[in-house]
């Protein structure tokens, strides 16, 4: 084919239809295109399939916040002063006017009283803030228990831990920019903290705030991290983590037609352009009604910073909870002055504790990896109980961190359950260690349980509700069987079995090797043998006897009792009440072929 | 699922990974396929059809109703009387319309890409992440050519000054953020202690004949007015000299005590030390051994003080002691005494640095 003839049709073309979107468009496309070579990706992603579920959505709830918080603390930068210098406040508010606090004090309350719409936004940015972190928690917990982290994932959950951890020291430095109250005193406990590291403690916290607590620098300090350094790493890390998703296309879960190397859902335009970008002002939406009815953070209130008040009750923000929770869990009197320094380990040992938890949630994708030893890549997003082992752990360190969590309310749960601070504090320390252990033997013998169940639907279906009478007397539940694309989404056609051990090229066992298999048996000692395609057609064939027989007797039986009656003739299929056809338990998501049970399922049918 | 029917593992020729412990079942149970498609009730019936295309619309409306409520909003309730109610209304109504205006937005774009928009399932076939062969062959080829011209392998001397030079580079760059903290000037006394944390947290402002003064207000404390049972908030008498500029915050910080006053026989002498009290009355440090907090509760019947961040207690007739929480130590005790005119004095600086443990402290 020539050119010439390419630019021919290329104008017959033109010349017979009207380019898409009008002329503008298409010559603003074609001047772009022409700069960016943007058609080839717009032709590689604009049609790109996403598979669907509601849980792929939690991810979005946390980017969406994200742009809420950049929007709102943008709006906010413009007005909030940086600054510890020292002023009289004679803004709109009353009861402080006169009061002596820092400009960074002072401004926080003109965006609250003095601009209008001011505190609005105000309220957005926090709120929009706690849903931030909370959307990268229910979304890393999604990740978690669908084991989405496996091969390829595995730098990706890497990266979205981080900014994880990220988002928390962007909701603390942020919560302590007004210098009020409550955020001196949030510091102060920062500062405490700090001060107990060996060796480089002291220096760190007398750098930090450029001389003694609470000196004039730390919110001009914790502003730049706040608005340039950390955002910075946040939004590269975004979009980072974006790319490896779309460079590894998004998980699905398993059912029919959705295999190991396909990707089934909707295209990119239409459909989850607008999914997106309507559940973008959805989250908008919400954070700014509960901004318009709920205060949270009412500074004036609290009053600027004084090393000397404190008011009791108070919490911190809920995703800094679990570590002022394991401060508060630390027994009395843990200080040891050893070599001629002091080890402050009431504050070590919960710094620690919490270090180690965060460690192991980092590098959980490669622990489970290294027992594994599985090297393929994984796009099928695990239903939780098909990983027994992993769910439990799941399980354990979500228990763990809720007793922290807890414990940062101890408090609060003593004076409103009327119970001694000393019994709340004990029963969280003994819950501590003991809660994950029963949460971990709970969880992995539900889904264990949750396993038996799926395979019992696949082979022997659901229960129908239908009792029938049989001529013996018997009474039985019919079970139906079920459909063959809802059965698909019930058995896991693989499952992992414990490292057997074997003596390397010199005779010996290495340790690790060792250690490998025992993990591996932990992991995978309690599993159930994947079902076959053979028992499946087993079962089935078995069902449909069955069921042909059930309907059998129920012909004897029926045509005995006509013949008893006088009326031999009478039709065989009992009256029909308009409720044969209704199965309690029939899931709604269903189809109901003409007849399920003669259909052979076959592969791409 | 099936890694037997799985094409992603056969795609790249030298590519084989290991399954590691997985155990694969001969006759996995088969895949039937996608279902049949089942129709929306918008796709069957152009009532319904007609009604999801209204909502969409409708909805998209309801949204400029809310934006345009909001833009009134603002004018509407104007704030600049500095009444509370003034301030919740404005916030509250211009709130109401952007979240109508963005909640109304939101649900008419899903619901039109729900209920409207075609719902026809894409299939689309993975590929393996790693790269083809011969791309990676590319990559390797390029970086072996990079090597062979730069000769960054063979020239080790080059490598190696390059790799300590860069690493020193960074050096000036933490040396400069030694200026976050002040420098020690030995000229003046208090210079030599500013850029020293260890001194600095070794002292306070209490000294021997410094009158111990009410928090806020800074009058000082006569003996006789400290009433039995009671707990009073305690600063330096010269503190009120100090400007926020010279150190008022970071020198009250350390230096807000609580006095209490208790019977003579609820402080036996085998657990206190009498010489440091006055007639029953006892100041502690008000700042926490844990992290720093005030401990700012007292309860005169057991003679208790909690800590409200981290809930440590500590018992008052006998020294201060931790008797439950995280905390650390005793509250340091201030030593004091009265003066000839009958005010409370303090005897001396603490003995001990008052607050959190750190690394220096002993």
């Amino acid at each position: 084919m020539s050119t010439a003839t390419v630019t021919e049709t290329g104008t017959d073309k033109t010349q017979n239809e009207k380019p898409l979107g009008g002329r503008f468009v298409a010559g603003a496309a074609n001047y772009i295109d022409e700069r960016t070579s943007i058609s080839g990706f717009v032709k590689e992603l604009g049609r790109k399939i996403f598979p669907d579920h509601w849980s792929f959505m939690l991810g979005e709830i946390a980017m969406w916040a994200f742009v809420v918080v950049l929007l709102s603390g943008t709006f906010l930068t413009f007005f909030f002063q940086a600054s510890m210098t020292e002023t009289h406040y004679n803004g709109a508010y009353i009861p402080l006017r006169g009061v002596e606090m820092s400009a960074a004090l002072e401004s926080t309350l003109r965006i609250s009283f003095d601009i209008r719409g001011g505190l609005l936004v105000r309220q957005i940015h926090h709120w929009a803030a706690l849903v931030f972190v909370a959307g990268i928690g229910v979304h890393m917990l999604r990740i978690f228990f669908t084991g989405a982290f496996r091969k390829p994932r595995e730098l990706n959950w890497v990266i979205g831990f981080i900014m994880f951890i990220l988002a928390m020291a962007e909701g603390f430095t942020g919560y302590s920019l007004p210098d009020d109250l409550l955020s001196g005193n949030g510091l102060r406990i920062i500062d405490g903290m700090v001060k107990g590291i060996p060796l480089i403690g002291t220096w760190t916290s007398f750098l930090l705030f450029g001389g003694e607590f609470p000196g004039s620098l730390i919110v001009g300090r914790l502003y730049t991290l706040h608005i340039l350094l950390l955002p910075a790493i946040l939004v590269a890390l975004l979009v980072v983590h974006l790319m490896l998703m779309i460079i590894n296309k998004h998980t699905q879960f398993a059912g029919p037609g959705r295999t190991n190397s396909n990707v089934v859902g909707y295209p990119m335009m239409p459909i989850y352009m607008t999914k997106m970008g309507g559940f973008l002002f959805i989250t908008f939406g919400v954070i700014v009604l509960i901004a318009s009815l709920f205060t949270i953070n009412p500074i004036w209130n609290y009053g600027p910073y004084d090393p000397s008040p404190v008011s009791a009750g108070t919490q911190p923000d809920w995703y800094i909870g679990f570590a002022d929770g394991g401060l508060r869990l630390a027994p009395s009197n843990w200080d040891i002055v050893f070599l001629d320094r002091t080890w402050s380990f009431g504050i070590l040992v919960p710094l620690a504790v919490i270090g180690l938890f965060i460690v192991a949630v980092l590098i959980y994708p490669f622990l489970e990896a290294w027992i594994t030893g599985d090297k393929r890549e994984h796009h099928i997003a695990q239903r939780p109980r098909n990983a027994a082992t992993r769910t439990a752990i799941g399980a354990a360190g979500v228990t763990f961190y809720a007793v922290l969590w807890a414990a940062a309310s101890s408090d609060i749960i003593a004076t409103h359950f009327h119970l001694t601070m000393e019994g709340v504090i004990h029963t969280l320390q003994a819950l501590l260690i003991v809660g994950p252990v029963i949460a971990y033997f709970v969880t992995k013998r539900m889904c264990l349980a949750l396993q038996k169940k799926d395979r019992e639907i696949a082979l022997h279906g659901y229960e129908s509700g239908r009792i029938v009478r049989l001529p013996g007397g018997e009474y039985i539940e019919v079970h139906q069987p079920v459909d063959e694309y809802e059965r698909v989404k019930l058995v896991e056609n693989e499952t992992m079995a414990p490292l057997v051990v074997r003596p390397n090229d010199k005779g010996r066992i290495p340790w690790h090797e060792n250690l490998r298999a025992s993990l591996s048996r932990w992991f995978f000692e309690d599993r159930l043998t994947p079902l076959s395609q053979g028992e499946i057609e087993a079962a089935l064939a078995h069902q449909h006897h069955s069921l042909d027989h059930i309907a059998d007797e129920e012909a004897l039986e029926l045509q005995g009792a006509h013949e008893r009656a006088g009326v031999p003739d009478a039709p065989l299929h009992p009256i029909d009440d308009g409720h044969n056809t209704e199965t309690a338990n029939r899931p709604s998501n269903i189809i109901v072929s003409d007849d399920p049970t003669t259909k052979k399922p076959t592969k791409g049918d | 699922m099936a890694h037997e029917e799985d094409a992603l593992e056969h795609e790249r020729a030298s590519w084989k990974p290991s399954p590691g412990l997985a155990v694969a079942v001969p006759d996995p149970v088969q895949n039937p396929g996608l279902p049949p498609h089942r129709a929306r009730m918008t796709d069957k019936d152009p009532a319904a059809m007609t009604r999801a295309v209204r909502t969409v619309y409708t909805l998209f409306y309801l949204s400029l109703a809310g934006s345009i409520w909001a833009t009134a909003a603002y004018m509407l309730f104007p704030i600049e009387s500095g009444r509370i109610v003034d301030i919740r209304n404005n916030n509250l109504f211009i709130g109401l319309g952007i979240g109508l205006a963005l909640l109304a937005l939101g649900l008419g774009a899903i619901h039109w890409s729900k209920a409207v928009m075609s719902d026809k399932e894409f299939i689309e076939p993975r590929h393996a992440t790693r790269g083809r062969d011969a791309t990676r062959e590319g990559a390797v080829q390029a970086f072996r050519d990079a090597n062979e011209e730069s000769g960054f392998g063979r020239r080790t001397a080059i490598r190696g000054s390059l790799i300590a030079a860069v690493a020193a580079s960074i050096l000036p760059g933490i040396t400069l953020f030694r200026g976050l903290a002040p420098h020690s000037d030995k000229s003046t006394e208090e210079g030599a202690l500013a850029g020293d944390p260890v001194a600095l947290l070794k002292q306070t402002m209490w000294k021997e004949g410094e009158r111990l003064a009410h928090d806020p207000s800074g009058e000082p404390i006569r003996a006789a007015d400290v009433t039995l049972g009671s707990a009073v908030h305690v600063i330096p008498e010269s503190l009120a000299e100090l400007g926020h500029s010279e150190g008022y915050l970071e020198e009250k910080a350390k230096a807000i005590v609580l006095l209490m006053r208790l019977l003579p026989e609820d402080l036996p002498a085998e657990y206190n030390n009498l010489d440091w009290a006055y007639d029953g009355i006892v100041a502690y440090s008000k700042v926490c051994t844990h992290v720093g907090c005030p401990v700012a509760l007292y309860e005169q019947q057991t003679h208790h003080l909690l800590c409200p961040c981290h809930q440590s207690q500590f018992d008052v007739s006998r020294s201060a002691a931790v008797i439950f929480g995280p905390a650390a130590r005793p509250l340091p005790q201030l030593p004091i005494t009265v003066d000839a005119e009958g005010y409370l004095v303090a005897k001396s600086d603490f003995t001990e640095p008052v607050g959190p443990s750190f690394w220096e402290r002993h």
